[in-house]
C-alpha cells in the first residue's frame, strides 16, 4: 500500500523537483567533462586515415584509407621497428612475471619473524621507493651508478675491485634486466602489502593444528601460507596480462639514451617518439589505435580467464 | 598471554637461526631502499669541493646548508616549487571532493539514469583514445600550456568506485533523518557524508597528492612555458641535460666570484640538492599515512 502511494506521489512531482534529477544536474558538469576528456578524443582516430599535418583541417587533408595500418605489416623498416618494440614490451612483461613471486616470498618470510617493531620498520622502509617519482629513481640511479659521483663505483674503486669506474648508466648490456631490477626495487615492498594483508587473514587454527601434527616452519609456509596466497597471486598475474601493452613510458623515457634506446623503446615510447617528439602523427595514431584495440581484446580475454578459473570477474 | 609465553619458554635454536638469517637479509634489503637517499642527503650538505674529489660517501663532511639556499636562487626554481605545491594542493582537493560527490551520487538509487551514467563513467577506465588524439584534443580545448593541464583530470573512475564502495557501507539512516529536517543535497553531502567518510578521504587525498607531486610527463608533453614548470620536471631537466643545468646556474655565476669554493654550487650539488628537495615532502608524509595506503590498496583490491 505504502509503496504504491509513494510511486503515485513521485509521478506527480515534476522532473526538476525530484531529488534524483537534481542530483543528476549537480553531476552534469563532471559528466560533460568526462565526455570532453575521454570520449571526444576518439574523434582523433580519424587522423589515422588521412595524411594529417598540424594546422591543416582534416577536410583539406588527403584521405589515405588504411595506408598507415598496412604500413605496420608491409613496410620493411616499419616491420623491423614493430618487431623490435614488441619484443622489448614482451621482454619487460616477461621479466615482470618471473619476478612476480618475489614480493610474495618476501611477505611470507618477513611475517613469520618475531619482533613486531622490526617487521613494521622493514615494511615501511621497503614501500618508500613506491612513493617517489621515476625522475627521482633516475636521480637515485645516477647517485649510485654514475661514473663521477656514483657511490657504487666509488666503493668498487676503494676496495680495489675494479681498475676504472664502470659506466653502468650508459652501458647498453643487460638493459632489460636493469630496467626490471629498477621496477622491482620500486615496487616489491608495495606489492607485498597485499600479501601481508592476505597472510593476516589466514585462520591461525590451521597452523595450530598442523603444528600439533609436527609440521615445521617451512612446511607450514609451503602447505598453508603459500596456498592461501595463490589466489591473490593469480589476480595480479591476470591483471598484468590485461595490461600487457601498457608498460608505461616514464621509466623508459628517463633511462633511455641513444645507445640503449633500441632496447628500451617499448610500445608507448615508440608512439611518443613518432608522434609527440617526431612528426608522424597519422602513423603514430594508427599504431595507437591498434594498441587500444588489442588492449581491449586482452582485457576481455583476461576477464574471461579469471571468470573461468576463479569465477570472479576483474572488470 | 603472548608475553607470558615468551617469558616462560625459551626460543628454540631453529627459531633463533631463522630470525637471525631473515633479520640480516631484510636489514640489507631495507638498506638498499634507504641508503641512496642517505647518500644524496650527505652530498647535499657536504663540502662541495670534497664531493667533487670523491671523498664523501656515507657520512657528510664539513656540513653546510648553502646548497639549499643556492638552489632557491636558480632561475625558475622558486616558481617551480610554487607550481608543484599549487598543482598538488588544488589537484588533489578537486579529485577528493569530486570523487566523493560522484561516488555518493552513484550510491543513491534514485539518481536519474544511474545505471547508464555509472557505466558511462566507469568504462573510461578501460579504453584510451591514445597518446596523439588525446594530445590534439587538449590542444583543441586550448588547455595546452596552461595550469589547467595539471588539474583538469579530476574525474577519476577508480577513485569514484572506491568512494562509492565506502559510502555504501555507511548506515543510510543518518541521511534519512537529515532529509526529514529539510537538508538539501549539498547540506547532506558536506555535513553528513563527508565527515563520516574521513578514512576514505584520507586515503584518496594521499594517493592523489603523491600522484600529483610525482608526475612529470604532463609537463613534458603539454607545457612549453617555463613559468609553469614543476619541480619534478626541472629535476628531470637538470638530470638529463648539462646545458639546461648550466642555463639555470648562469644567473649565479656573477655572484659566485670570491665565494668560498667549498660552498659554491656545482652540477652535482644542484642535482643532488634538488633531488633532496623533491624527496623530503614524500619522506616526511608517507610513514604517517602508511596505514591509509594499506587501507586504500585493500579497498582497491575489492572491486566496486
Amino acid at each position: 500500500m505504502k509503496q504504491s502511494s509513494n510511486n503515485q506521489k513521485k509521478r506527480t512531482v515534476p522532473l526538476i523537483k525530484q531529488e534524483g534529477f537534481q542530483l543528476f544536474l549537480c553531476n552534469l558538469p563532471f559528466l560533460i567533462l568526462i565526455f570532453l576528456l575521454s570520449y571526444l578524443p576518439l574523434r582523433g582516430w580519424a587522423i589515422a586515415f588521412f595524411n594529417y599535418k598540424p594546422g591543416v583541417p582534416l577536410a583539406n587533408s588527403e584521405f589515405v584509407g588504411f595506408k598507415y595500418f598496412l604500413r605496420m605489416f608491409q613496410d620493411k623498416y616499419a616491420i623491423m621497428d614493430i618487431v623490435r618494440v614488441l619484443s622489448n614490451t614482451f621482454a619487460m612483461n616477461f621479466l615482470g612475471w618471473i619476478t612476480a613471486p618475489i614480493p610474495m616470498i618476501f611477505a611470507v618470510f618477513l611475517s613469520d619473524m618475531n619482533g613486531k617493531w622490526f617487521k613494521k620498520a622493514v615494511q615501511t622502509i621497503t614501500t618508500l621507493p613506491h612513493f617517489i617519482s621515476w625522475v627521482l629513481v633516475y636521480a637515485v640511479a645516477y647517485s649510485m651508478f654514475s661514473v663521477g659521483d656514483g657511490l657504487v663505483n666509488r666503493l668498487l674503486m676503494d676496495f680495489g675491485l675494479v681498475e676504472a669506474p664502470i659506466n653502468f648508466m650508459i652501458d647498453p648490456s643487460a638493459a632489460w634486466i636493469k630496467m626490471a631490477a629498477w621496477g622491482l626495487w620500486k615496487g616489491f615492498g608495495w606489492s607485498a602489502i597485499l600479501y601481508f594483508a592476505a597472510i593476516s587473514g589466514i585462520d591461525q587454527e590451521l597452523y595450530e593444528a598442523a603444528r600439533v601434527d609436527g609440521a615445521g616452519r617451512f612446511r607450514l609456509m609451503w602447505h598453508i601460507t603459500i596456498p592461501h596466497l595463490i589466489p591473490t597471486f593469480f589476480v595480479l598475474l591476470i591483471l598484468s596480462i590485461a595490461s600487457f601493452l601498457d608498460t608505461g613510458m616514464e621509466q623508459y623515457l628517463l633511462f633511455a639514451n641513444p645507445m640503449k634506446l633500441s632496447k628500451l623503446e617499448v610500445l608507448d615510447l615508440y608512439v611518443y617518439n613518432l608522434g609527440i617528439a617526431g612528426t608522424s602523427y597519422s602513423y603514430a595514431t594508427a599504431v595507437g589505435i591498434l594498441k587500444s584495440l588489442v588492449g581491449i581484446v586482452l582485457l576481455v580475454s583476461a576477464n574471461g580467464l579469471s571468470k573461468r578459473i576463479r569465477g570472479v570477474s576483474i572488470m | 598471554m603472548a608475553m607470558i609465553k615468551s617469558g616462560k619458554k625459551r626460543m628454540p635454536m631453529s627459531d633463533i637461526i631463522y630470525n637471525a638469517v631473515c633479520g640480516i637479509a631484510f636489514t640489507l634489503l631495507s638498506l638498499t631502499c634507504i641508503v641512496p637517499f642517505w647518500y644524496i642527503f650527505c652530498i647535499s650538505i657536504s663540502n662541495n669541493q670534497l664531493v667533487g674529489m670523491g671523498q664523501v660517501s656515507l657520512w657528510p663532511k664539513d656540513i653546510h646548508f648553502n646548497n639549499f639556499i643556492n638552489v632557491f636562487k636558480l632561475n625558475g626554481f622558486t616558481d617551480a616549487v610554487i607550481m608543484s605545491v599549487l598543482k598538488t594542493v588544488i589537484g588533489s582537493l578537486l579529485i577528493v571532493i569530486v570523487s566523493m560527490f560522484m561516488g555518493w551520487s552513484f550510491s543513491k538509487l534514485n539518481f536519474w539514469g544511474r545505471k547508464f551514467w555509472y557505466k558511462y563513467v566507469v568504462v573510461t577506465m578501460y579504453f584510451s583514445a591514445g597518446m596523439i588524439p588525446v594530445y590534439l584534443n587538449y590542444q583543441l580545448l586550448g588547455l595546452t600550456n596552461t595550469f589547467w593541464i595539471y588539474i583538469i583530470g579530476f574525474v577519476s573512475p577508480y577513485y569514484i568506485i572506491l568512494c562509492k564502495t565506502f559510502i555504501e557501507s555507511l548506515p543510510p539512516s543518518l541521511e534519512e533523518s537529515a532529509k526529514l529536517d529539510g537538508a538539501g543535497i549539498f547540506d547532506i553531502f558536506f555535513h553528513i557524508i563527508l565527515p563520516l567518510s574521513m578514512p576514505i578521504v584520507a586515503t584518496i587525498s594521499v594517493f592523489a597528492a603523491v600522484g600529483k607531486w610525482n608526475s612529470y610527463m604532463d609537463t613534458k608533453m603539454y607545457i612549453r612555458d617555463s613559468s609553469l614548470f614543476t619541480l619534478q620536471y626541472i629535476l628531470y631537466n637538470y638530470m638529463n641535460s648539462a646545458t639546461e643545468l648550466a642555463k639555470a646556474m648562469a644567473s649565479d655565476s656573477a655572484a659566485m666570484q670570491g665565494v668560498d669554493l667549498s660552498k659554491a654550487i656545482t652540477a652535482t650539488s644542484v642535482r643532488m640538492t634538488v633531488a633532496m628537495v623533491v624527496t623530503l615532502p614524500v619522506l616526511f608524509v608517507y610513514p604517517l599515512f602508511q596505514r591509509y595506503f594499506v587501507k586504500g590498496i585493500m579497498l582497491g583490491a575489492v572491486k566496486g
